[in-house]
Formats: C-alpha cells, sequence, structure tokens
C-alpha cells in the first residue's frame, strides 16, 4: 500500500489543502445518535461552520472497552435512541446534502461492520459519503480483507499508534495506514487526563519519521491549551470527550448545545492556528 | 477428525475464532505475556513450581469419584465426578490463577486485575494475590454484587478491592469491559488475569493449559481404576474454562464423546438464556472472534442464566472451533432443570455443587438414563455451591 491510495477523496484533498495553507488540521467527535437521532447532523453542520477539518463519527457499540465514561453514556443513550451502523450511514447521507467537502470518518468497534457484512459495509459506506474508518479493536494483523474492501471504493482504514507501540510494529502500522496516522497520546482511555507533552513530541516526532501520512494525535486533549501544545507537533488533533459531554449535557436545549459547540471548537481552534 | 489436532496457530487462531481484537495499547503487554508464557511453560522450574503449588496449596489431584446412588436411580451409564470442587477456594479456577499468578511474579508486575461474574475466579485471584503479596483488584457488576454477596465479602476479607461496575448490563460481560480499561491504562505495572478460555491470544491457550490439569489426571485416574478411558464427558460451558480443561487431553481419542452444556436460561426458544452455541453467531468481542449472542446491528444482547458463571453472551474461540469441527457437542439445560440436578445432587451425594456445575448434572439426567450400564461418563463438578445458597433459598422462599 501506498500513500498514493489516500490522495483522491475528500480526507487526501483536506490533508493536501491544510497543508499549502500551513494549518494543523483540527478533528472532531461525536458519538452519532446522541442525545437524540435528530441532533447529529445539525451538530456535524456547527462543528464545521465553527472549523472543524475533519469529522469523526462515533457509531454507538455495546461494549466500548477503549472508551472513558463520557463516549460510554453517550453509547449508551445512542443506542437507547435506536441508532444502528445502518441509522448512522444515513445521517452521513444526509450531512453531505449540504457539505460535499468535509471528510468523514467513522469510528466504532468491529463487530458492528462484522454483522453488516464487510462488503456490504463498503459499498453502502461509500454510497453515503463516508472517507475513512477507525475499528478501535482491529489491529493491522486482522485488517485484511476489509481493508481490501475498503480500498476498492476509496475509504480509508486508519489504524491507531499507542505510546506502547514499539518501533519496529510503528513501521508496519505506518506502512499498512492509509488516510491519516492517529497516534493515541496517552495509556488510557478516551477522556483521560495525564497527557505527558513530551513524551507525545518524541513520539510523533519518531512516527513522522516513518510516513508521509499526516500524524494526528488524539485522546485526552479537551481545550484550546491541551490542543496547542500538541499542534506544535502534529498535523492534527482530535478533540473528543469534551464534545461528547457538551452534547451529553442532560441540562441543555439542542440550541444551546450546538452554541456551546461552536465556542469549544473556536477556542480549540484559536489554539492550533 | 485428524489425530493432529493443534490449535491454535502462531496469531493464536483456532481455525476462524480466536486471534487478537484488541486496542493498539495493549498490543505490546500481549505480545511480552505470549513471549514469556512461551519460555515458561517449557522451563522445568516452572513447571516444576506450578505442579508443587497445585499439590500443597490447591489440594490436587482431586478425586475421581463413582457417584454410585445417582447411577443407580439413573438406570443407565456409570456417573463419575472430578471433584473439582474440592480444591482450595472451592472451584476449578484456581488452577489458572497460580498459573497467571507465577507469570505475573516472572514479569515483575506487582498488580493483578481480574474480572469475575458469580465470584469464583475473583476470589481465586484474591487468594494467590494474598500468597504472592500482589495488588489485587477484582471488577464485577453490581448486579452479580447482589446476587454473589458471600464471595464478594470473601474476597474483602482476602484484600482485594472489589469494583463494582454498573455500565451495560452489570454483569460479567461489562466487569470484563472495565477491566481492560484499566489494563489499558496501568498496563506497564499491571497483569489482567482473565478467568477463562476466551479473550485476546495467548489467553485462550494459556487458560487452557493451565486448566488442562483437570483432564489430565482424569485420564490417568480413569486407565488406573476402569482400565479404560470414558465414554463421555460432560461439563457445563460459560466461558468455558472448566470444559476445556476436561476436554484437551482427550481431544485425539475420538471414541470420547464430549459434550459442553451452556446455560438455556428460560429455554432457548424464549432468547432468554446464555447459549451463544446453541443459538449465537460469528463476532467479535473481548479481544477474540467467536459465536456471540447479539442483535442485526452486531450489539451484544442481555443474557440469562440462573448460574452467574455461566450468563455471558460469548464463548472460549477453541469450544467454536470444537463445535465447527463436530469433535464436541454442546447442549443446554435450563435454569429449571439445573435446579432439579443441584437438588439430586445433594441429596443423593451429600454434594452441594455449584449452579453452573449442576447444569452438567442436569444433561446427566436426562442422557444416563438412555445409556448402557456398562458405559462412563465423567463429569466435571468444576465448584461446590456454597455461594448459591442465597440464591437457592430465594428460590425456595426462604430468607436467611
Amino acid at each position: 500500500m501506498s500513500q498514493a491510495d489516500t490522495a483522491d477523496n475528500r480526507l487526501g484533498r483536506r490533508f493536501a489543502q491544510l497543508k499549502a495553507d500551513s494549518k494543523k488540521a483540527l478533528v472532531t467527535f461525536l458519538t452519532a445518535g446522541d442525545p437524540s437521532l435528530d441532533a447529529t447532523v445539525p451538530a456535524l453542520h456547527a462543528l464545521v461552520a465553527s472549523g472543524a477539518d475533519v469529522l469523526e463519527v462515533g457509531v454507538p457499540f455495546s461494549d466500548p472497552e477503549a472508551e472513558g465514561p463520557a463516549i460510554q453514556a453517550a453509547s449508551e443513550r445512542a443506542l437507547a435512541n435506536g441508532t444502528t451502523l445502518a441509522v448512522v450511514l444515513d445521517m452521513v447521507q444526509a450531512f453531505r446534502e449540504r457539505d460535499q467537502d468535509t471528510p468523514i470518518v467513522l469510528m466504532g468497534y468491529l463487530n458492528s461492520v462484522l454483522a453488516m457484512g464487510e462488503a456490504a459495509f463498503a459499498q453502502a459506506a461509500s454510497a453515503a459519503g463516508v472517507d475513512g474508518l477507525i475499528l478501535v479493536n482491529l489491529p493491522p494483523e486482522e485488517s485484511q480483507p476489509l481493508q481490501q474492501a475498503l480500498l476498492a471504493v476509496n475509504i480509508n482504514l486508519i489504524l491507531l499508534v499507542a505510546p506502547t507501540t514499539v518501533s519496529a510494529r510503528r513501521q508496519l502500522i505506518a506502512d499498512r495506514c492509509t488516510g491519516f496516522l492517529y497516534y493515541v497520546s496517552l495509556k488510557g482511555i478516551t477522556g483521560a487526563g495525564h497527557l505527558d507533552g513530551a513524551e507525545v513530541q518524541r513520539n510523533v516526532a519518531e512516527i513522522k519519521g516513518m510516513t508521509k501520512l499526516p500524524v494526528c494525535v488524539g485522546f485526552g486533549i479537551k481545550d484550546g491549551a491541551s490542543a496547542a501544545a500538541i499542534g506544535k507537533i502534529a498535523d492534527g488533533v482530535v478533540v473528543g470527550s469534551a464534545l461528547v459531554a457538551t452534547m451529553g449535557d442532560s441540562g441543555t436545549s439542542l440550541e444551546q448545545k450546538l452554541t456551546r459547540l461552536a465556542e469549544q471548537v473556536t477556542d480549540i481552534r484559536s489554539g492550533i492556528d | 477428525m485428524n489425530k493432529t489436532y493443534d490449535y491454535p496457530d502462531a496469531q493464536g487462531h483456532f481455525g476462524q475464532h480466536g486471534g487478537r481484537f484488541v486496542a493498539e495499547t495493549l498490543m505490546h503487554a500481549l505480545d511480552e505475556l505470549e513471549t514469556l508464557y512461551a519460555q515458561a511453560k517449557d522451563d522445568p522450574a516452572f513447571i516444576a513450581e506450578f505442579q508443587h503449588d497445585l499439590r500443597t496449596y490447591v489440594g490436587r489431584e482431586t478425586p475421581l469419584y463413582f457417584a454410585q446412588r445417582i447411577t443407580q436411580e439413573l438406570g443407565g451409564a456409570q456417573v463419575y465426578l472430578k471433584r473439582e470442587d474440592l480444591n482450595h477456594t472451592g472451584a476449578h479456577k484456581v488452577n489458572n490463577t497460580i498459573g497467571q499468578a507465577l507469570l505475573a511474579k516472572r514479569m515483575g508486575k506487582p498488580r493483578i486485575i481480574a474480572e469475575t461474574g458469580a465470584g469464583q475466579h475473583g476470589v481465586a485471584t484474591a487468594t494467590v494475590a494474598a500468597r504472592l503479596g500482589l495488588e489485587c483488584h477484582v471488577y464485577m457488576g453490581v448486579d452479580d454484587i447482589a446476587r454473589q454477596s458471600l464471595n464478594v465479602y470473601r474476597m474483602k476479607l482476602l484484600g482485594a478491592n472489589v469494583i463494582g461496575v454498573s455500565s451495560g448490563s452489570r454483569t460479567l460481560k461489562d466487569a470484563m469491559n472495565e477491566a481492560m480499561r484499566d489494563w489499558v491504562t496501568n498496563v506497564d505495572n499491571t497483569h489482567y488475569i482473565i478467568g477463562t478460555v476466551a479473550g485476546p491470544h495467548p489467553y485462550p491457550m494459556m487458560v487452557r493449559d493451565f486448566q488442562s490439569v483437570i483432564g489430565l489426571e482424569t485420564r490417568t485416574q480413569c486407565l488406573q481404576t476402569l482400565g479404560r478411558l470414558p465414554d463421555v464427558l460432560v461439563a457445563c460451558v460459560g466461558g468455558g474454562s472448566n470444559a476445556i480443561g476436561l476436554f484437551h487431553p482427550f481431544i485425539n481419542d475420538e471414541q470420547v464423546r464430549m459434550v459442553g452444556v451452556e446455560a438455556g436460561g428460560h429455554g432457548i426458544a424464549t432468547g432468554k438464556h446464555a447459549a451463544p452455541l446453541n443459538d449465537g453467531v460469528l463476532g467479535v468481542l473481548h479481544g477474540n472472534r467467536t459465536y456471540l449472542m447479539e442483535d442485526a446491528d452486531g450489539q451484544i444482547i442481555e443474557t440469562h442464566s440462573i448460574s452467574a458463571g455461566l450468563d455471558y453472551p460469548g464463548v472460549g474461540p477453541e469450544h467454536s472451533l470444537l463445535k465447527d469441527l463436530g469433535r464436541a457437542e454442546y447442549a443446554s439445560a435450563t435454569d429449571d432443570e439445573a435446579m432439579a440436578a443441584f437438588r439430586m445432587l445433594t441429596r443423593r451425594e451429600g454434594i452441594l455443587p455449584a449452579l453452573e456445575s449442576s447444569h452438567a448434572m442436569a444433561w446427566i439426567v436426562a442422557n444416563a438414563p438412555k445409556m448402557d450400564k456398562e458405559q462412563v461418563i465423567v463429569m466435571n463438578l468444576s465448584g461446590r455451591g456454597d455461594k448459591d445458597i442465597l440464591t437457592v433459598a430465594e428460590l425456595d422462599g426462604i430468607e436467611l
């Protein structure tokens, strides 16, 4: 696999443009279907309007073993609302009615894709307008033939590198990854709070030496200040749990949530620009 | 069935099952564990220490007991019980925790975590942690904490920190999710002692190897006392560790029939059960590919069993393979059938079995009468039932 595989979709174009503009990518994550099925598409548009470059859309799973409390709770609410993988793809399609340019990456767990069928998922995701897929519990050793099915429809399988990933394995992952490389900034679950800036810097520098792909950093980034530090070393930052917490706040209306999301994204944007 | 049964492969696959499906953060720890275990299992010093502990601390070997009155009452095959309930801590679980705690010591990891359903694995883990001076945290669904309060208190007495899990279905699968989250956070100083033959490679292989002492002893005991191998092996299957421990040393003995008994709950047809080998689909959960109970969207569905230790939506990948190969067959027993078997074993033999093991007994009650008197069934009596007294009393409408 080569980086050429990633060039000709929205993700490739977006990262190329950001590079040309000398800007960092702001990648945002929301769990689809939380707090209601109707909230997701307006929230995605609000994120883009306030400065998000790439949208990660969480596909809820009953057993999200890598998630912290915020995304666990969001997943439970979304499932209670009837959010299935097919429903998430419908949301992406609805989003595409007004936005043909912003890349969308689905993020979730392998069993959702297996239940739909790998080939059927690839076709449906492509038709809906999905550009990438992150599966938390699918290491590269087990990723065939899904990756082939996805590449055939120009969808990137984005792989993760962890602080505990040894160098030889980092190279293997970098070689197999397409789209962008996702560096997990800490040993822990999503939304944890013990980010070690120096360690992230060291690891991102090593990974960037292994690949031409953009390297985005996620887990533990919650605001402009934490994003600014990461933005200095990585090609992009991923913000998830902090935004998910806003969507899950039971004391606010959808309108208030969208306003708060915009404030958060503006803050993070100013941190990395 | 070919004679060269040799699973898993180098990547931990049991046919189409098994493998390693975890967050990237854990991959290195699993590689390390795999390497260390590969060295340890062939190291005479490790083997000697493991066997010494099994003999002097666990109390092995466990007897193979002829259940004469049960045999007479059923009027068919001879029923023998492999008495894993006589192990220290009261179940087969300790065979595995002894082995894994020795590995943790070798890795220099001072902190142990575990998940537990009925609490037997939690108690067995807390026990070895106390003995080796390791810090111990046990994750347990809050619903299971309520129905297994005796084991919760035992763990606390042993110095373990019992952490209630209130997410999802608040039972064993959710405890396992939470243990995975802990491990991902504390992987540098922590060893996760998985209690069954599921999870990412090398756990299904490693736990099987530690539990195979059950089948190895049974094989020798049968040859010594009967002069031949048994006709049928029976064991209950939740994750499947006691069953694989009994079955594995007999896999190449084609004449030995192997029967795993899943939790039928209210009945397979009702959907309220915990029997993925009877009524499940292929999927990925908790690090391995195997048969699971899930809905059309791939969401894991809530299981039901009277027995907390069988109340799990997945099953060890090697059982899924044995089903695919047709080498083992998988039946089920309902809550009511298991309770009837529990009472029969208690009254006829003076042995109070765990509700888990009572499912295997229920298969014998239904099938031994149809067999010849010369035939021999060996059942794994995987645990004792003291922990279940409160559940049984409640069914009888008695408040203790």
